[in-house]
């Protein structure tokens, strides 16, 4: 693990990290990723991953309007709001 | 009357009796829980409405139909996770640190409707990332039975607000252990129910195929009542199952003659096991047996690998679920000083970077590496193949005991400072708690030592059962409740 796999992943996050912390990430996942490497041992061959523990099926409830939130109490923890609108940087 | 000293099941009778009233209760707690927050750094914010809503339910005491509100008055200590409408909701983060939900949680729904009054939020690692609470943006809890020592993690605050008395039941979230950890850490019975019991919605998520939510308590009967009212299938959480809840507290027998009790041969070989953490779950085995009892040994040989499947899955699921805090609608947002002429992924960048600490930060970046193209492979799906190998484990050992007791942890609690430099001893810690939720099985932690090293620390059990099977785990942490060296032992703090 090199910063500049740290660096690529920092950017696929749309995380910002300072030199200093880049150093420390840098070293904590190599530490920790070495550590990991021996579930490559275990013989896989034919077995589907696990996303849930227990089975989860599709529920489905009647197409009934229900109670949401009112726009103040959407925008109640916005950082910066103009009218019943988030705020934020140009996108285009 | 000394109200401390009553657990939540005899404080509710003294209701019952008419012999105390919710405002005597309240402002008991309110009071212990202010005088040592400067000390143990439990609670990051309180409910400034408690009190008076304590008062209005004196009012009420001729009134209360116990059928629909079993918890009626019963001051109640709640996780940061957790949602609760109309009090600030930090997850211990900078970036929630302003963050104040319209809504509640369908736990804290539930517990409110049962008749609970919310005390306060409680201090925990950031975003429940943690083993010992030192991740919190608002500094460590303290453990109340010895201040040197960490009270554990990630629902630290919870375990740290319970073993001093400040509150009568608190709420946790248990991802790899964030429940039974603390509470062995601290003295206290702590149960993470069965994955699906317990509705995720409204609480802060980590990684969702693990989080489940509990009680952690001063007795086996109190986490039993808490969680008759916190179980149960809601139509706002797909993954909430609709097994039936039963009345686990009143079905509690110690009776466990023919029980057969699993050891795992694996946990017992772990390197680091300290001799007073062997020393008391030898005890639980001889009482067990001296009851009648069967113990069966059991060999779990993915053990070796369960702290990496965990890792490599929560921090993968939490990469994903963290993705949400852009400093858009809510969450912390970067002072920029005019925003035409930002770049929009400069601007989510910016505003993470400043509103996560480092341990959330670590996670975030192993999870998306995992998760990224030509990585995936090699270690989310490897690891969540292996899980399932694990999960067959755990069922072919449940097909010859009814439940499984072991060390919650390698040791008692640990020194302030001495683990968080170093990650992966801190993960390595996890490994008897990490399997219960990547299996999905209830877990719970029971009380039952202290270590002779002259810290005077608690040392707690782990009981495990088959999926949904709580009552068989709640039976035999009732047993072992009663024969527990740790009965009407408290902190002094």
């Amino acid at each position: 693990m090199d910063q500049k796999t740290i660096q690529k992943v920092a950017t696929l996050a749309r995380l910002e990290l300072g030199g200093v912390e880049i150093d420390a990430v840098t070293q904590k996942l190599s530490s920790v990723l070495a550590h990991f490497e021996s579930i490559a041992k275990v013989n896989t061959e034919g077995v589907l991953p696990m996303v849930t523990p227990i089975e989860v099926l599709a529920r489905y409830r009647d197409d009934q309007i229900l109670n949401s939130l009112t726009p103040e109490q959407g925008l109640a923890n916005a950082p910066s709001k103009q009218g019943f609108l988030f705020k934020v940087p140009p996108v285009i | 009357m000394d109200i401390l000293s009553l657990s939540m099941a005899e404080t509710l009778e003294q209701y019952k009796q008419k012999n105390v009233k919710p405002s005597e209760v309240a402002q008991c707690y309110w009071d212990r829980a202010q005088k040592l927050n400067p000390k143990l750094n439990a609670w990051i914010t309180f409910n400034e409405d408690f009190l008076a809503q304590a008062l209005k339910a004196d009012e009420k005491i001729n009134d209360v139909d116990w059928s629909k509100s079993p918890l009626w008055s019963v001051p109640l200590g709640v996780k940061d996770m957790f949602c609760t409408k109309g009090i600030k909701t930090t997850a211990a983060s900078k970036m929630l640190s302003n963050f104040t939900p319209p809504y509640d949680a369908t736990v804290v729904e539930r517990l409110k409707s049962a008749g609970a009054l919310v005390l306060g939020k409680l201090n925990q690692d950031e975003f429940a990332m943690g083993s010992s609470n030192e991740t919190s943006f608002y500094g460590p809890a303290y453990n109340p039975w010895n201040l040197e020592y960490v009270p554990g993690g990630s629902s630290g605050g919870s375990a740290a607000a319970m073993a001093s008395k400040s509150c009568l039941v608190t709420l946790g979230t248990d991802t790899g252990g964030s429940i039974r950890q603390p509470s062995h850490f601290c003295g206290l019975v702590g149960v993470k129910p069965t994955y699906g019991r317990v509705s995720r919605y409204g609480i802060v998520a980590f990684a969702s195929s693990l989080d489940q939510a509990g009680p952690m308590a001063s007795t086996v009967t109190d986490a039993a009542l808490i969680l008759e009212s916190m179980c149960g299938q809601d139509a706002k959480d797909q993954t909430s199952s609709d097994q039936k809840v039963a009345p686990w507290s009143k079905k509690l027998s110690a009776q466990v003659k023919g029980k057969k009790i699993g050891i795992i041969k694996e946990y017992w070989e772990t390197s680091g096991l300290s001799e007073d953490v062997k020393q008391v779950t030898q005890n639980a085995y001889d009482y067990l047996k001296a009851e009648g009892a069967e113990l069966v040994d059991l060999s779990i040989p993915l053990t070796e690998h369960a702290v990496a499947i965990y890792y490599l899955v929560a921090s993968s699921e939490a990469s994903s679920n963290l993705s949400r805090y852009d400093g858009v609608r809510y969450g912390h947002r970067a002072n920029f000083e005019n925003l035409s002429g930002i770049n929009l992924d400069l601007f989510y960048s910016k505003n993470r970077g400043e509103g996560f600490g480092s341990e959330v930060k670590t996670r975030i970046m192993l999870g998306t590496y995992c998760l990224s193209a030509g990585y995936y492979d090699a270690y989310y799906k490897k690891a969540s193949q292996v899980r399932r190998l694990l999960q067959e484990q755990f069922l072919n050992a449940f097909s010859k005991c009814d439940a499984i007791v072991s060390p919650v942890s390698t040791t008692p609690a640990f020194k302030l400072g001495h683990r968080i430099m170093n990650p992966l001893q801190m993960y390595l810690n996890d490994i008897f708690t990490v399997s219960a939720n990547l299996v999905g099985i209830p877990a719970m932690t029971v009380p039952y030592g202290l270590s002779t090293d002259g810290s005077g620390l608690p040392i707690g059990v782990q009981i495990m059962s088959k999926h949904f099977d709580e009552q068989t785990m709640l039976d035999i942490g009732f047993a072992l409740e009663s024969a527990s060296t740790m009965k009407g032992k408290f902190a002094h703090v």
